[in-house]
């Protein structure tokens, strides 16, 4: 055997390398192979050891790893998006507009609806097999409630991108959702109950004062609701969601790892 | 083929389509003992077989090929928001026989006494994360970026007409995973159907790991001693959330009328609203009198219906038919479980009213914005 070290030996063994990744090298041994995971700020989500079934797709079906990769896609193609995108009425459509037809081969406005879209379902489909499995049962039913809102942050962060395009389909299926609003059982204006909230004469919910004026900002979708959607969309929502999948997979750890049969 | 057609028109309309899924739900999914035996009985636990899903696959997928070859059906289904929910019930119907059918393996299992699929004896079946489930974790982002490459190149993301508040597009739809709701828009008000039922939704979700708290069947696919909650869920997930995203994006038309698969989106077709209230039947048509000018008096048989349902039912259950659930869950999970369950039920139950009495609202107080 010889003593010749091809280049990449090289660079796995010189200082820069080793600097980065704490211990270097290749991992062969199996000790370094535990190390390379309690070393890495990234891979530490992990275990260092799993049980058998949870390295096979048919018990994981992969779709919460999925659900996260897909955030991870859509912060990329989001931030990518807010560089061309301005939400004001005046530039709002025809900045998508451009998107699509000055872009050559332009697809990370498709990326991010495409994107949004199997995030949903990765979501809904990551909650049908952990309850198949029975995952929720103790001690994971705490996890099991962030997940749930985990999956209502999914849905309106989905739907609150779905105005951004200023086209009919968006101006009109947020109208469908924000009508909702107006009809909150005592928030709403015309919700049962509003009109209890009030001292003598003077209602303090109007159509200018409830929940829907609070959600779009104003008596009508317009300037105010593009750009409350916008920061809700791009900042406010995610920040949130941010904060419940810490959570979320710190108490998949802490609850013991992936369910195992007892 | 155009017979085929109109009977495929014919049998999706909601009252006989949501009607054959009721009837036959409990047999694909048995709740109890009774329908599990039946279920065997007549080979339906067949469909989470391999050739089960070969068969489900390829019906579906026939029906959509024969289905592109109609202007009609084509129209809505290529409609580029619409493709994803064509995914999605291939999706389901994917892994809803992958769960089902580890979980009957390992119900077999059980009977024989032998240790599950998944079982595994610590610390000798564990695997390392570097480099086991790593690779598994690199290949399958990997497979999915391509795949979202190859539909984000292939279908171009929807983009209307500018935004027009005045001009509302017939019929206007909330997004695709919205519309069970917007579904059942039809048969409640908004305050319900979109504030009061989501937030039930929400809530009756975060309760489940609190109301189902037998600690067996964790970490493991199973059915059979699982059964009831299996069902539960499978009802509320499959049915009244994608079964109604389904027909709300692909049945509903112009006015939300409801359209066949095969037929052509008329926004001029009539609906006869014929539409009453229960307070209108009692005193009107049953007592042949005029309305009372009392609220409560003209709402007593709705309000009266309500208690029953909500006040007397859960305690009379408790005494009889749930009984040994009462005694196993205690009065404070008892309670919560069964109301969730009404207000779920009520669901269909409202939705059958509506056809067969045309009933509109059980209590119907216009005065305070509430109509139930």
């Amino acid at each position: 055997m010889s003593d010749k070290k091809n280049i990449f030996e090289k660079i796995a063994e010189g200082q820069i390398w080793k600097s980065i990744f704490r211990g270097g090298g290749a991992p062969k041994t199996r000790r370094q192979r535990m190390m390379v995971v309690l070393n890495s700020v990234f891979l530490h989500l992990h275990p260092v050891r799993l049980p058998k079934h949870a390295v096979k797709l048919k018990f994981t079906w992969c779709m919460g790893g999925l659900s996260f990769f897909i955030f991870l896609i859509l912060t990329i193609s989001g931030i990518l998006l807010m560089f061309y995108y301005r939400p004001t009425i005046e530039y709002a459509y025809t900045d998508i507009m451009d998107l699509t037809e000055q872009v050559p081969f332009g697809i990370m406005r498709e990326i991010h609806r495409w994107g949004a879209h199997a995030m949903v379902i990765a979501v809904w489909l990551h909650m049908f097999r952990v309850f198949m499995t029975g995952s929720y049962k103790p001690p994971r039913e705490f996890n099991w409630s962030v997940g749930v809102i985990l999956l209502v942050l999914t849905l309106l962060l989905s739907f609150t991108g779905y105005l951004l395009p200023w086209d009919q389909l968006a101006i009109w299926a947020i109208a469908v959702g924000s009508n909702m609003a107006g009809a909150t059982p005592f928030l709403g204006a015309e919700g049962p109950g509003s009109s209890l909230l009030a001292i003598g004469d003077i209602n303090f919910i109007t159509k200018a004062s409830d929940a829907r004026f609070g959600l779009i900002g104003g008596r009508f979708l317009g300037e105010a609701t593009l750009l409350r959607f916008y920061v809700l969309h791009c900042i406010g929502l995610p920040f949130i969601i941010m904060i419940f999948m810490a959570v979320h997979f710190w108490r998949i750890r802490k609850d013991g790892g992936i369910s195992t049969p007892v | 083929m155009d017979a085929f057609k109109s009977l495929v028109n014919y049998i999706s309309n909601p009252t006989i389509l949501f009607t054959a899924v009721l009837v036959g739900f409990p047999f694909v999914f048995p709740p109890t003992n009774w329908f599990y035996k039946v279920h065997k009985k007549l080979g339906i636990h067949k469909l989470w077989t391999k050739k089960g899903l070969i068969i489900m696959v390829a019906i579906t997928i026939a029906f959509f090929i024969f289905g592109l070859g109609d202007d009609n059906f084509k129209k809505i289904v290529l409609k580029p928001d619409n493709v994803p929910i064509s995914g999605l019930i291939i999706l389901l119907i994917f892994f809803t026989w992958l769960s089902l059918s580890q979980a009957y393996k390992n119900d077999k299992l059980i009977d024989e006494g032998k240790p599950v699929d998944e079982h595994y004896e610590a610390p000798n079946d564990k695997v390392l994360v570097w480099p086991d489930l790593v690779y598994v974790e690199l290949i399958s982002l990997i497979l999915f970026s391509a795949f979202m490459l190859i539909w984000s190149i292939g279908l171009p993301a929807p983009l209307e007409e500018p935004a027009n508040p005045s001009e509302s597009p017939n019929p206007a739809k909330a997004p695709w995973y919205f519309l069970g709701l917007q579904e059942m828009l039809v048969y409640f008000d908004p305050w319900y159907a979109g504030v009061v039922l989501p937030t039930f939704i929400i809530i009756g979700l975060m309760a489940i790991p609190y109301i189902d708290t037998d600690p067996n069947g964790s970490g493991y696919y199973s059915y059979k001693n699982r059964m009831l909650s299996l069902s539960i869920y499978l009802f509320g997930w499959l049915v009244l959330w994608n079964v109604l995203i389904v027909i709300g994006t692909f049945l509903r038309g112009p006015n939300w009328g409801f359209f066949g698969p095969f037929e052509y989106w008329d926004s001029h077709r009539l609906e006869a609203l014929t539409n009453v209230n229960l307070s209108e039947l009692f005193y009107i048509k049953w007592l042949n009198m005029g309305l009372p000018s009392n609220i409560l008096v003209r709402e007593a048989p709705g309000l009266l219906i309500m208690f029953l349902t909500f006040a007397v039912t859960p305690p009379l259950l408790a005494k009889t038919a749930l009984k040994s659930f009462y005694e196993r869950l205690g009065s404070t999970r008892y309670t919560i479980f069964v109301v969730l369950m009404i207000f779920g039920a009520l669901l269909p139950v409202k939705m059958y009213l509506r056809w067969f009495f045309n009933l509109k609202y059980i209590i119907s107080m216009p005065e305070f914005f509430f109509n139930f």
